[in-house]
């Protein structure tokens, strides 16, 4: 299973990406591509209170797709619990490649795992000072997507582009019109070349002071390997512990 | 993890002066045969325009001159570079992205005096302190030959109106930017003077392509490029013909823009003006 973490702030076109992305894999397998091609894509979103994205999904090419919501929990600590169920309902799906897209809410947390793609999704029309904010979720990502080049002019573009370097020097940098699915296709392909996950896997970065044991720093994905507040993919939380 | 070679250095303006042709060698359209152009050549200096429907395969063109194709693209088109293939690592990197793309939509998100927003783009091409003086006055002399209404170098760039957003987009992607490719996609023309563009546009070694409805425009290209299906259907050149038409047109657009201008003014209209028009 192939697993690819997508964050970025809201309304950044994550979704827009994932969409353009998805009908790549999905074209590129029907058109008869390389056998070494054919992905099976599912869609988890992770939100904290309202997403559609997964009914959007589902509607529009017919993959195995769900939503969880976070609610009290900071989504990112969700991702973590609950993404271990996740693998296994994708595997069951007799999905290849489990995209996630988070809810991105907080600077502070990175949610990549080792092992997957992490993209981040950021708008160019967000302001030039925009990679020099947002910490981990863009530093610790393997691909950052720039969305809406369309909008700014040539001198923002590449100003917002030299910041990005700046603050993650080995990202990849790949800038899109996704309202149109301008530059996708280089992403499609990273999809393809990113290795199956295997094992125990664990969180990229560290998370941030806290109180919960993923708050204190322990990385490991699901909820099994947790303490206190948790919560599976198919329940509501509950309490772990002594 | 995956892919974390040193990518993303900054082409230096030597490596991006290095494209003197780019070729797009042609690949299928959307009922999968054959394009019936099979070569477009963009020399240094042209000006083309890429003509058709919504719906034809413009922007699926464009994807391709961005990215500079591989036959990885759904079109399976190739790029090539003076000749050859495009290096890896040039497509890997979007500083090396040769086309400046400006759409209807592009426009100056910073509030910033037109003087500091220019430093702030020549400083991250690597320029020093005084070439990006230099470079910034060029900008703007080149934007206000564009259009009519100066750019002061302290205007606020939110204050700029659309023909002079347009004029300094344009001159910005040009003489800052330097990309070999300048793509104005649908981009109205109001508040530019045309001819003088297209004129100024050809003295710089840039490959300007547009992607327009204006006849005006399209009849005073070197080349079009005729888009349906998906596929690149035809090239023409404009001959004596259509640059004599080019003329009749721009006439009957100046003698609408009056109308236009007397109408602002508050101007009436009279019979005179019906028995002109029939």
């Amino acid at each position: 299973m192939k697993l690819v973490i997508c964050a970025g702030t809201a309304t950044a076109g994550k979704t827009s990406v994932l969409r353009h992305v998805i009908r790549r894999l999905l074209d590129a397998a029907r058109h008869g591509a390389a056998h070494d091609s054919r992905v099976r894509p599912a869609y988890l979103k992770v939100d904290v209170q309202y997403a559609d994205e997964d009914m959007q999904v589902a509607t529009e090419f017919g993959i195995p797709t769900r939503k969880v919501y976070s609610g009290e929990l900071c989504p990112d600590h969700c991702n973590v619990l609950v993404l271990g169920d996740a693998l296994i309902w994708a595997q069951r799906e007799g999905a290849d490649v489990l995209f996630v897209e988070t809810a991105g809410l907080c600077l502070r947390c990175s949610p990549y795992v080792d092992g997957g793609l992490g993209i981040v999704v950021l708008e160019a029309t967000s302001g030039m000072n925009l990679p020099r904010k947002i910490g981990p979720m863009l530093s610790l990502a393997d691909v950052a997507v720039v969305t809406k080049v369309d909008r700014v002019s040539q001198a923002e573009r590449e100003v917002f582009r030299a910041r990005i370097l700046d603050a993650a020097p080995n990202v990849r940098v790949r800038e899109v019109d996704a309202l149109r699915g301008i530059g996708i296709d280089p992403l499609a392909a990273q999809v393809l070349s990113t290795p199956d996950v295997r094992g125990e896997l664990l969180l990229r970065g560290n998370p941030p002071v806290g109180t919960c044991t993923v708050c204190v720093g322990k990385k490991t994905i699901g909820w099994q390997s947790h303490f206190g507040v948790v919560r599976p993919l198919d329940n509501q939380l509950f309490y772990r512990g002594e | 993890m995956v892919h974390r070679g040193a990518l993303g250095a900054r082409p230096r303006t030597e490596e991006r002066q290095m494209i003197e042709q780019l070729t797009v060698i042609g690949g299928r359209g959307r009922d999968g045969q054959s394009e019936p152009v099979a070569r477009l050549e963009l020399d240094m200096g042209s000006v083309v325009s890429i003509v058709g429907p919504t719906g034809s395969g413009k922007t699926t063109l464009i994807n391709d001159l961005e990215l500079l194709a591989d036959g990885s693209t759904p079109t399976l088109r190739r790029v090539l570079v003076n000749g050859k293939p495009a290096a890896q690592s040039w497509r890997e990197d979007p500083a090396h992205n040769p086309v400046a793309l400006i759409t209807q939509h592009t426009s100056f998100l910073s509030d910033l005096p037109v003087d500091l927003f220019l430093r702030t783009h020549a400083s991250v091409r690597g320029h020093d302190a005084a070439r990006s003086r230099a470079a910034v006055v060029e900008t703007l002399l080149f934007a206000n030959e564009l259009t009519g209404e100066p750019i002061l170098p302290d205007s606020r760039m939110t204050e700029l109106s659309g023909g002079q957003t347009r004029a300094l987009l344009i001159a910005d992607a040009v003489v800052i930017g330097d990309a070999p490719v300048v793509l104005l996609d649908e981009i109205e023309n109001a508040g530019i003077h045309r001819l003088r563009a297209l004129e100024r546009l050809r003295q710089h070694r840039k490959i300007f392509i547009f992607v327009t409805h204006d006849p005006y425009i399209a009849l005073l290209s070197d080349l079009r490029v005729v888009m349906r299906g998906g596929a690149m259907v035809k090239l023409i050149r404009s001959g004596e013909v259509e640059r004599h038409l080019a003329q009749r047109v721009r006439a009957a657009d100046d003698w609408l823009a009056g109308f236009r201008e007397r109408l602002r003014g508050g101007g009436e209209f009279t019979v005179a003006d019906l028995e002109a028009v029939a």
